[in-house]
């Protein structure tokens, strides 16, 4: 953020009632996010006060505990992916193996709410009919926040209300913890909101942020194992984590989470009131006169690079990450039945190793899933805002316009699995083969989760989103929690990824690889015939 | 002559709302066709149906010879479109996006387009956000007008421009017709319509109440007169085809249907004329009298309820 240019000043007086209209526009943010907020909320709640009783029933003595905790914490990989454990409880349990990853999905949770209701609204222009009201200078980022504090304290009361049974104030802290990680990302994201014009990359910025927040929390925590690493100390996931719900609390490290948000949302309203409305700290630079796009597919392209470009980075770090922590974490599972037999119904049955290597590349292939989705829809953002009519109305067929987005979208699945299985083979050092066939493998059940976001758009469109996200989401629900909860396979078919052999380790199964890809083929063709025979909404 | 554009009987709902129900439109080759009605009338609806983008639920539809619907690609190399809202992309120039529009239409005059992005004093290496509405509406007009194309379809094109600019518009579509090319305007802008349409159409609910040549339309209507008389007027309110007739002593004004206008003028001259105006229905009024009937009706329609 060196490169700040002077952007014009605004006047520095913020009007008589700078906070005047916040308390409508909060209403109006809270109806707006009526369905999405409580999703939000319920998905990070539930993800911790599920793993009570999944924990509860896998380890349900002090004995077995006190041995996961032991092994848990002397294991670098496990240290740097969850953090140690601090207690033998089960809430201490529950904390460790849940707390770190509700804290990520919390400050996601919050960082799109704030974008949403300030930078989004400037960039789209309706802040602007806002502002001509009786609307104060600080009243949207007010509201947005206010919003994000709603959510978060939802969040924080939850978890206290599910964890109680475990005893009250480590459930309190761990709920603070959450719900404060939060509030801290809120207030990033209301500095990154005030630093691009472009909500989109207001967004990025703030998971950038939070990516790096994760990574240093790991890199601490693989180096120490009570979470005392200056690297840990530097990341806010390391602040929650160091908080120590159910293991003698240290209050004061909530108090100085308490201070950062304060610090950022200083920092937040300051900026808001150096600039104009609309105008952003960050410049934009302007474009080359004369165009070389000359085909609705690289149009496309030009659209969703930056996308891939991430996605592909992501993954293949992500993957990197993983492959370095293979061998520790086999060696560490080795040693626990139950741990193992958690690995083994999440990846396959040979070797712990490729168990291991096999769960990754199932996480990889799950994720890659909302790749997909996210890519198809990018269709329905172009069509309802208002962009595709135009190209349609130029020599451009429907299904040519569609394929454009879809090749980046499919064939980007493909790129970004290779990627991620590039990363493990990498970070792991051998199996190359292997690895890369296991990540391939994931590809039809990926394009089968995108066919059916393609489907439903080219059938429903009014419903496509929100199906195509519940569906993806479903997915990785079923995968990421179903095999601690031991649920019947009957019920994980019906995910896609239920039906892929784990690889690398056992046979490859051709049967289900097919049955997926031509299930995909229908959806998708499908779903462009309906494309091709609707009406183009806008 | 061949017509560019031919509808005859269409239909299409949305539901419950009936969008267009039994439209009519011609467009001869080679004229500019104006394209007017009231907010909600269908025009945007008739385009779309034009343009393949909406299936039309039933009646016939041939715009250069083509079907819209099955032969939507083909068609679309001798058509360039500007709707009346142009969202243009984020991170896009404006320049990127006029060269996209026209290699995808089949074709771009290089002369042309820089030509136009003087006249039209339009930045193209200015990113899509930072556009105003009247310079994202340019972005659209530049990249339509240096389409080597047949015919235009212009969806209320001047909403944003500044009066300078809507003169350069007017210019262009002037250009347009002189090259042979076809135009179908709706525009809510009367004197822009006045000063470029051969002929018009005017729907209303869905279906086309009027169409024709100004001239045609004009005929339909009422022309006033003010006239100052030697004697006192004779007769005047008895005569067909009379309304708002207002006498001040020697002094008269009136209203008068145009092809009623003889026999106003006969009465007039038996009492003496002193001086006479005469002026012919302004577009507004026209409109008005169409747009309003509109308003009555619904208004009628309240009360029966």
């Amino acid at each position: 953020m060196t490169a700040v240019t002077a952007p014009r000043f605004a006047v520095r007086a913020s009007g008589t009632r700078p906070l005047a209209g916040a308390g409508t526009l909060l209403r109006l943010a809270l109806r707006r996010d009526r369905v999405m907020m409580p999703v939000w909320v319920a998905v990070v709640v539930l993800m911790v006060v599920s793993g009570v009783s999944s924990i509860g029933q896998l380890y349900d003595t002090t004995a077995k505990r006190a041995e996961l905790a032991a092994d848990m914490t002397a294991n670098g990989s496990m240290r740097a992916m969850y953090g140690p454990v601090f207690g033998d409880s089960l809430g201490a349990i529950v904390t460790w193996r849940f707390g770190g990853f509700a804290a990520v999905l919390a400050a996601v949770m919050s960082l799109m709410i704030v974008v949403r209701h300030t930078r989004e609204e400037e960039e789209t222009g309706r802040h602007e009919l806002l502002a001509s009201a009786v609307v104060g200078r600080r009243a949207p980022l007010t509201a947005a926040l206010l919003a994000a504090l709603v959510a978060n304290t939802a969040v924080a009361l939850l978890i206290t209300a599910g964890l109680s049974g475990q005893g009250t104030a480590g459930a309190l802290a761990l709920g603070l913890a959450i719900g404060g990680i939060g509030m801290l990302f809120a207030g990033m994201a209301a500095i990154m909101a005030q630093l691009t014009e472009s909500a989109r990359f207001a967004r990025g910025l703030t998971a950038a942020v939070l990516g790096a927040a994760f990574l240093l929390r790991a890199t601490g925590d693989s180096a120490s194992d009570d979470g005392s690493s200056v690297l840990t100390w530097l990341s806010p996931l390391g602040w929650a984590e160091n908080a120590r719900p159910y293991a003698d609390e240290r209050w004061w490290v909530l108090a100085l989470l308490a201070a950062a948000v304060v610090i950022q949302l200083a920092i937040g309203y300051v900026l808001t009131e150096r600039r104009d409305a609309g105008m952003s700290f960050l410049p934009t630079r302007p474009g080359p006169a004369e165009g070389r796009i000359s085909t609705a597919a690289g149009l496309a392209w030009r659209l969703q690079r930056g996308s891939v470009v991430s996605w592909g980075t992501g993954f293949l770090l992500a993957g990197l990450v993983f492959g370095g922590m293979t061998e520790g974490a086999a060696d560490l599972v080795g040693d626990n039945e139950d741990a193992r037999e958690i690995f083994e119904r999440m990846g396959g049955q040979a070797g712990l190793t490729d168990a291991f290597l096999a769960a990754m590349v199932g996480m990889l292939g799950m994720v890659a899933a909302l790749y997909v989705v996210q890519s198809v829809l990018r269709l329905s953002a172009e069509e309802t805002s208002g962009r595709a009519e135009p190209v349609l109305a130029n020599a451009v067929g429907r299904l040519r316009w569609a394929s454009g987005h879809l090749l980046i979208a499919f064939g980007g699945a493909v790129l970004v699995m290779l990627l991620g299985g590039l990363g493990l083979a990498l970070g792991y050092g051998k199996e190359f083969g292997p690895v890369l066939g296991a990540s391939l493998v994931q590809v039809p059940a990926i394009w089968t989760l995108g066919a059916l976001a393609l489907f439903l758009y080219g059938m429903f469109p009014k419903a496509s989103v929100a199906a195509g996200w519940a569906a993806s989401g479903l997915a990785l629900a079923l995968g990421w929690i179903g095999p601690a909860l031991d649920i019947p396979q009957a019920v994980m078919n019906v995910s896609p990824f239920g039906h892929l052999p784990k690889l690398p380790g056992p046979e490859m199964a051709w049967t289900p690889v097919v049955v997926l890809a031509v299930v995909a083929a229908g959806l998708a063709a499908a779903g462009m015939t309906g494309l091709r025979r609707r009406d183009v909404t806008t | 002559m061949t017509k560019a554009i031919t509808v005859s009987g269409l239909h299409k709902t949305f539901g419950r709302t009936r969008a267009l129900d039994g439209l009519d439109l011609d467009v001869e080759t080679g004229e500019v066709h104006g394209f007017l009605g009231p907010n909600g009338a269908g025009k945007s609806t008739t385009i779309r149906v034009l343009l393949g983008l909406l299936r039309a639920d039933s009646g016939a539809t041939q715009m250069l010879g083509m079907d819209p619907w099955s032969d939507a690609v083909e068609l679309h190399r001798r058509v360039a479109y500007v709707p009346g809202d142009v969202t243009l992309w984020r991170n896009l120039s404006g320049g990127e996006v006029i060269d996209l529009y026209g290699r995808l239409r089949g074709g771009l005059d290089k002369a042309r387009r820089a030509d136009l992005i003087e006249r039209f004093e339009l930045d193209p290496t200015k990113k899509g956000r930072t556009y105003s509405k009247g310079n994202r509406q340019k972005v659209a007009l530049v990249a339509a007008f240096a389409s080597d194309v047949d015919l235009l379809i212009l969806d209320e094109p001047t909403s944003g421009l500044d009066p300078l600019m809507e003169e350069v518009f007017q210019n262009c579509v002037a250009e347009e017709r002189a090259r042979g090319r076809t135009v179908l305007l709706s525009s809510h802008v009367l004197s822009e319509v006045e000063a470029l349409c051969d002929r018009v159409s005017i729907i209303r609910k869905g279906r086309t109440v009027e169409s024709g040549s100004l001239a045609d339309l004009r005929h339909l209507t009422r022309t006033s007169v003010t006239a100052e008389l030697a004697g006192p007027p004779n007769g005047l309110s008895h005569l067909p085809g009379v309304h708002d007739l207002d006498v001040q002593g020697h002094r008269v004004r009136l209203q008068v249907e145009t092809d009623k206008l003889d026999a106003v003028l006969r009465s007039l001259t038996e009492s003496g004329v002193r001086s006479l105006t005469s002026t012919p229905p302004t577009l507004e009024e026209l409109f008005l009298r169409h747009y309003q009937d509109d308003v009555l009706t619904g208004e009628e329609e309240a009360v029966a309820r």
